[in-house]
């Protein structure tokens, strides 16, 4: 194996779109920026003038038709990648994404797959108020039929998205505003990488205590585990990377060893993806617990503006050591 | 803003119609009718469920715009979808047969009457979500475009669409990128219980939907099949050979039974229905065929006969068919790249069955 370079998250985006669209001329990039502008975050840096107006294409804003004229072209044979800016704007198209999607080939029989990857910013940004500081993954993984997939390291954006690409399903991919120039080791890009859907990855592993974490939060989860090594707490941190499919298997096989779980998650408590995990692991390894399992969720409000009210709000370094010193018995 | 009308014109694209064409779109028009009256019966008898919105009276509309494009080009409908599959050559069984949630349905009895799809036959599904189809229409022409084929997408809807956000983001859709692609209102006065005039701003002009979008507009009388067809088939001729962009037509048609098999029709009058059951495409066709001599009363009870046959054998074949093995196809066809619990499914019967499945 060739030696590892230190890029971006973004970049890792951009690198894994623009290899699937070398590799398959029926993949293309349509979004708000996405061509002209170089993205509203620069995630499709230089598309345009890689793949032309055709294959990289700048919508008005109008989500509900974009994400429906990727619906139909997926049904059409295209592999089309539909950018959301923000998730939080995905909402006005909710009866394209969650209706036609992911039901298109149940309703048909069989007869017509949706080959589509829709992706962007998910979570908090930073101090933009409740509208724009959508967390999506707890609402739409209930809906059969999609998958979804929250990298949150530059290897795992660049495999998952190559394979969401890949996918005859609707995949749902849920990138971090907040982590694009986050930088880490990626395999060069004459390395065909992919990450296959429903395998968690162990981001560090440890005896005393379980800690689940997907997207942004993995980094808190880091965090605190360094901290609560200093005490002696020794964490294993999990992130599932997928939610559909879940690789519920690591995570009981994690709590079997360190017999306590804590479960990190950026939406709101009330039918969460934490609140799932929680009982698919008591469904699974109820004997194995020594103690009940714990969320740390964003609390039960909506975003708020103020700063230091946001923070508070969201899962961070600090609610998860408390969480992990009173689950294991150690606060 | 071009106004197309195919009315009052010296030639007309239909009359290089033989008499084989004619007496095949009033064979489809009838199959529709008798198919449909079939399953308001089969409905009154509970073996069909859910919603069933009719298509009876609008036959003109589906039967003329299939015949005026190709066979290849997609079609997309919404909900009041079993005469557009039918039209488009779909088997009556396998039609029939999905109404009964059977397995051998054209979705193997997982859609029901508001999701038929087809797909050798290029027939994109009805789709049940008031005005939700249109985005998938455009993603159709967008991707007929994309791989520069010589095709027009046919996005049907009907005015009760016009009000919804997703109509609108479509046509703007379309027509800043010039896409292959024809908006058809079936224009039947009504979503559900409310007239256009109550809903729809602009209702008794409709080119102006068309003119805020800089999109060309076409009229056209959808209780008169030839008028449709020389629409259809000059539109999309023009649309194929890069003369036009996008179009919107209003087809100005009419729907005899209510919005679906619970509706108590309150909201009109039985004169205003049989004012238009007086226009009826059938009955015209029927005339103009036989007053000019282009076939026998004969020949057209003939068909008629056929229809009636038609479906009530569709009837026979759906209630002799298999109920689906629950357990087995709950859990097919929810991924193509299936995990956990999900598997792979059996394509439906109609695509499998050689006879009936890859004619296109």
């Amino acid at each position: 194996m060739t030696a590892m370079r230190q890029i971006q998250y973004r970049e890792a985006l951009n690198e894994a779109m623009c290899e699937e669209m070398v590799r398959d001329e029926r993949v293309f990039l349509m979004g708000e920026e996405v061509a002209e502008y170089n993205g509203a975050y620069k995630v499709s840096q230089g598309m345009l003038d890689q793949f032309g107006a055709r294959r990289v294409v700048d919508s008005p804003i109008s989500e509900t038709g974009f994400s429906g004229l990727g619906i139909g072209a997926a049904m059409y044979g295209l592999r089309p990648i539909i950018e959301f800016m923000s998730w939080s704007f995905c909402l006005v198209a909710a009866d394209q994404i969650i209706n036609n999607a992911p039901k298109m080939l149940y309703m048909s029989g069989g007869q017509f797959p949706v080959p589509i990857v829709f992706r962007g910013n998910n979570g908090a940004g930073g101090q933009l108020g409740s509208t724009h500081s959508w967390s999506v993954e707890s609402m739409f993984a209930s809906v059969p039929g999609l998958k979804m997939a929250i990298p949150s390291t530059p290897y795992d954006a660049k495999g998952l998205l190559k394979t969401a690409i890949r996918d005859d399903d609707p995949v749902f991919f849920l990138e971090s505003e907040r982590l694009l120039g986050f930088r880490g080791p990626v395999p060069p890009p004459e390395e065909d990488f992919t990450i296959p859907f429903g395998q968690a990855d162990v981001k560090l592993p440890g005896s005393d205590c379980t800690v689940v974490a997907l997207g942004r939060p993995v980094h808190f989860a880091l965090q605190a585990a360094v901290e609560l090594a200093k005490e002696g707490i020794f964490c294993e941190v999990i992130d599932p990377r997928t939610v559909r499919p879940l690789d519920i298997d690591t995570i009981v096989a994690s709590v079997r060893k360190t017999n306590y779980l804590v479960i990190v998650d950026q939406t709101w408590p009330f039918a969460s993806v934490a609140a799932e995990i929680a009982m698919q692991v008591y469904e699974r390894a109820m004997d194995d617990l020594d103690n009940k399992i714990v969320r740390v969720n964003n609390e039960d409000v909506p975003a708020p503006y103020n700063r230091a009210m946001e923070q508070e709000m969201l899962p961070n370094v600090r609610k998860i050591c408390e969480a992990v010193r009173a689950v294991t018995y150690a606060a | 803003m071009t106004t197309v009308t195919s009315q009052n014109k010296a030639a007309r694209l239909s009359d290089s119609l033989d008499a084989q064409a004619l007496l095949g779109m009033l064979s489809q028009m009838m199959a529709i009718r008798r198919f449909e009256e079939r399953c308001a019966q089969s409905y009154q008898q509970a073996k069909i469920g859910g919603f069933c919105h009719l298509y009876i009276g609008q036959e003109a509309v589906a039967v003329g715009s299939v015949a005026g494009l190709q066979p290849g080009d997609p079609i997309i409908t919404s909900y009041r979808d079993h005469g557009h599959a039918l039209a488009r050559g779909m088997h009556p069984n396998y039609a029939m047969a999905e109404l009964f949630g059977k397995v051998t349905g054209c979705s193997k009895g997982k859609g029901g009457s508001m999701h038929f799809f087809d797909k050798p036959r290029h027939m994109y599904g009805g789709h049940a979500i008031v005005g939700g189809q249109c985005p998938l229409g455009v993603g159709l022409a967008f991707a007929i475009q994309y791989l520069k084929e010589p095709k027009v997408c046919a996005c049907f809807l009907g005015d009760g669409a016009l009000n919804q956000g997703a109509f609108h983001e479509s046509m703007n859709l379309a027509a800043i990128w010039n896409l292959p692609i024809i908006f058809v209102v079936e224009n039947n006065s009504y979503s559900m219980g409310t007239h256009i005039a109550r809903g729809t701003a602009g209702a008794e002009d409709l080119s102006v939907k068309a003119t805020a979008y800089g999109m060309r507009f076409a009229r056209c009388d959808g209780m008169d099949v030839l008028a449709v067809y020389d629409c259809f088939k000059g539109l999309g001729d023009a649309i194929r050979s890069g003369q036009s962009g996008p179009v919107f037509v209003d087809c100005q048609t009419y729907r005899y039974k209510g919005h679906s098999m619970s509706d108590p029709q309150k909201y009109r009058t039985k004169d205003e229905v049989t004012t238009f059951e007086e226009r009826d495409p059938i009955n015209r066709l029927v005339n103009s065929l036989v007053e000019s001599g282009r076939a026998t009363q004969e020949q057209v009870d003939e068909l008629d006969n056929q229809a009636k046959r038609q479906a009530l054998d569709a009837v026979k074949y759906a209630n002799e068919s298999p109920e689906p093995d629950v357990q087995e196809e709950m859990f097919t066809d929810v991924y193509s790249q299936p995990y956990g619990p999900y598997k792979l499914g059996q394509l439906p019967i109609m695509l499998t069955d050689s006879e009936e499945g890859q004619s296109t």
